[in-house]
């Protein structure tokens, strides 16, 4: 390790003067007139530097000029197109290329300014980037290019919520429990997940467990809890508060066994897979294309199986699904085992998509997912597909003007707007609201 | 195990700044949701609006502390006014959500980069308090309450703070007795019935969430204080849901008990924290760590939550007759 270092230090003068021969070559010729640009470099702790670069490579051979607090200082640009000039103080400096000595064919971009000013800010360097000719400008991609990559990862994103958010959705429309322990049941799946991976199962395996696990959970919840207190004839508020109380005691028993670190699960390292001019990391994709299929096979249950009738029939009614031979508290049941594993699943790809396990890290989506509930519609299981998507591709795409910190703000903006003005949702109807 | 030690600390809980800035957001609470039957999720963002309305009013416009204070309570009110213009229409659980996102807001935006300047981004603002202390009448030294030991500064800090818990108390008591309070309580029971009479349920509601809300912000100020900063992983959803366990402990629609709810709250952590790494240290348990007994404490607390709202929804203080649910 310290050979290496020392490699590096002895290494970095070769490479320097290796960088400049140009400007020995110069100096060499004119070398009482000015200081060579090396040299100057080492003279003065404050530099000013750039890097050349043209559409087919780095620019060598051109100079650079600094003008500015009674200093005067010239440098050429290296075969790598760096160039540094060293000042005697920090301030404001006029740097200038001389467009003369630009290779033929190569220009400066349109609206660079040459001479221009350069200021230090507090640091020893200050750097400048002359741009040339017009491709170069594109050093951001085009902003359709931006638009559609970020689109494209927030479909996925959006529909790992969904994955969540049916789930929520479903538990909603049959029992009216707006379910804030939703958040621990994800985290559950991909700690899960993380805890069969580390035993040494491979990994297709431990997401499969996972998700029966967050199955079993489903089912002891509403087992030994929430109908016991439907039998009680608790009140939606009350419930909501347990929810609370349950959402709190799951988050500190996974960190009791889990501990506050982040984790990874194996692959959380995915290559880049070009589409046309889109490119996505290989997990999203797949994380796409698994909660679409998964999705797909929820609406053919609700939509074409007798149970998936019996679901949107108590979700509509109960009391009149009970009236006409439903078994609503079987229907529940179950739907709390597939609002489980919904949510179980949708936090092994919301571990990838991070990327990292934590036991935490439910909680941080439990807002967006309510927000693409209540976006489509409290209790509608299409409407928070639709929703979640929505939440999804804003998350995503509001990070082209938004910083990303703030990229959860615009969809709880979103969430509010949308109570502000069609506070059914999307697809909900207006009785719902109350 | 030191038991006098473990005791002394339970008992300087009981009289803590966190304590009073609890036990005011609580009854703040108490407002929205015991009277009014709003179910306010974002009380930790309203803290937040006060903590960061005092700070930044104080370190970026220089503000004297009468004008700081103003301008969190200020601060408070518009936040609460905005909130409710959307929600207080809807239903229960639609607020519910508005609310919690809402602080996630105020959250996402003390902690975003782009506003180190005026806010400190995640690392939050600090040394705002020298308007507050050099207030302080004490002179420096050390002053004995009960069994506790504690300088001018801490002495000077739960004096204030308490007081305004107890004028707090008198304002909501005075409130929930006179006319106005009658007709919030009526409308927590059934709003089309009071509406029927003629009243405008909207404009109570938004007046009791004002109210409740300026309460926040006060706590807000007074939890940060004593720390001499503000920093945004404070004003997390967990808070609200904490002062939610303490309104639910004392009783929801009283005015002592987000007060005794508070207290107990402390009290119960500080005691079970000192148990448990009593017990960790002297040996008798070695299956926890430190931060495993931490936990263990939250985890009480989530399911005591669940307890209390099934067995006991009144809390130790209040009528079970009146709780703003069937």
């Amino acid at each position: 390790m310290l050979g290496l270092l020392l490699l590096v230090l002895v290494g970095a003068p070769a490479a320097q003067a290796f960088t400049h021969p140009p400007a020995h070559a110069m100096s060499a010729t004119a070398v009482h007139q000015q200081t060579p640009t090396s040299v100057q470099a080492q003279e003065f702790d404050n530099r000013i530097s750039g890097v050349l670069r043209g559409v087919d490579g780095p620019i060598a051979d051109v100079t650079v000029t600094a003008t500015g607090n009674g200093f005067d200082g010239e440098a050429t640009s290296g075969p790598n197109g760096a160039w540094s000039i060293g000042v005697p103080e920090q301030g404001t400096y006029e740097v200038a290329i001389d467009e003369e000595t630009l290779p033929e064919g190569i220009a400066l971009a349109e609206g660079q300014e040459n001479p221009r000013e350069v200021t230090f800010a507090n640091t020893s360097s200050a750097s400048t980037l002359f741009l040339f000719g017009e491709g170069i400008v594109a050093q951001q991609t085009p902003f359709l290019e931006t638009l559609a990559e970020r689109a494209l990862a927030g479909f996925s994103f959006g529909l790992l919520l969904a994955l969540s958010a049916v789930g929520l959705s479903l538990i909603f429309g049959t029992t009216g429990l707006t379910n804030f322990a939703h958040g621990e049941m994800v985290t559950l799946g991909a700690v899960l997940a993380f805890a069969f991976a580390a035993m040494g199962l491979p990994i297709a395996v431990s997401i499969v467990l996972a998700v029966v696990g967050g199955g079993l959970l489903g089912y002891v919840q509403d087992a030994g809890l929430w109908k016991p207190l439907r039998r009680r004839g608790t009140g939606l508020v009350p419930m909501m508060i347990v929810s609370i109380g349950l959402a709190l005691a799951l988050r500190y028993i996974i960190q009791f066994f889990f501990g506050g670190a982040t984790q990874q699960l194996p692959g959380s390292q995915s290559p880049i897979i070009d589409l046309g001019s889109v490119s996505i990391s290989r997990n999203n994709l797949t994380s796409l294309v698994v909660s679409l299929v998964i999705i797909l096979v929820v609406a053919f249950l609700l939509l074409r199986t007798r149970i998936g009738k019996a679901t949107r029939a108590v979700a509509d009614n109960p009391a009149l699904a009970a009236a006409s031979g439903i078994d609503v508290d079987r229907v529940i049941r179950i739907v709390w085992v597939i609002g489980g594993m919904l949510a179980a699943l949708g936090g092994v790809l919301w571990a990838y998509y991070r990327p990292g396990v934590s036991y935490n890290m439910g909680q941080q989506i439990l807002l967006l997912i309510f927000a693409g509930v209540t976006l489509g519609g409290l209790g509608t299981v299409f409407g928070a597909l639709v929703g979640s998507i929505i939440v999804g591709l804003f998350v995503e795409i509001s990070t082209i003007w938004l910083e990303a910190d703030l990229k959860y703000v615009g969809a709880l903006l979103i969430l509010i707007l949308v109570l502000l003005f069609r506070p059914q949702g999307i697809l909900g109807r207006r009785e719902r609201i109350g | 195990m030191d038991f006098g030690n473990i005791l002394i600390n339970a008992f300087g809980e009981l009289i803590s700044p966190t304590t009073a800035a609890y036990a005011l957001a609580a009854l703040g609470l108490a407002v929205h949701f015991g009277y009014s039957g709003l179910l306010n999720f974002g009380q930790a963002g309203f803290m937040a609006v006060g903590a960061y309305g005092y700070a930044i009013s104080t370190l970026t416009f220089n503000a004297p502390l009468p004008v700081a204070v103003l301008v969190a309570i200020l601060a408070s009110v518009v936040f609460a006014i905005v909130l409710g213009i959307p929600t207080l229409r809807l239903r229960a659980d639609y607020l519910a959500i508005v609310t919690i996102a809402a602080a996630e807001i105020i959250r996402y935006i003390v902690t975003t980069n782009g506003l180190t300047d005026v806010t400190g981004s995640a690392n939050g603002l600090a040394a705002f308090e020298g308007g507050f202390f050099s207030l302080n009448p004490f002179s420096p030294g050390t002053y004995n309450v009960g069994p506790l030991a504690m300088n001018e500064r801490d002495l000077w800090i739960r004096i204030v703070g308490w007081t305004v818990v107890i004028v707090a108390c008198l304002v909501v008591w005075l409130l929930m007795r006179s006319p106005w309070g009658r007709v919030l309580k009526g409308i927590r029971e059934d709003e089309n019935a009071v509406r029927s009479l003629g009243k405008n349920v909207y404009a109570y509601k938004m007046q009791a969430l004002v109210i409740g809300g300026v309460l926040g912000s006060l706590a807000g100020i007074i939890f940060t204080l004593p720390r001499g900063a503000v920093q945004p992983a404070n004003y997390a959803t967990e808070l609200t849901f904490f002062l939610y366990t303490c309104l639910l402990l004392g009783g929801m629609a009283t005015v002592l008990g987000p007060v005794i709810g508070a207290m107990i709250f402390w009290v119960v952590l500080s005691l079970t924290q000192g148990l448990l790494y009593g017990a960790i240290e002297i040996g008798a348990i070695t299956f926890l760590s430190n931060s495993q007994a931490g936990q263990l404490r939250y985890i009480l607390v989530g399911v005591a939550l669940m307890l209390l709202m099934v067995f006991r929804p009144q809390g130790v203080l209040g009528n079970k007759k009146e709780l703003a649910f069937a």
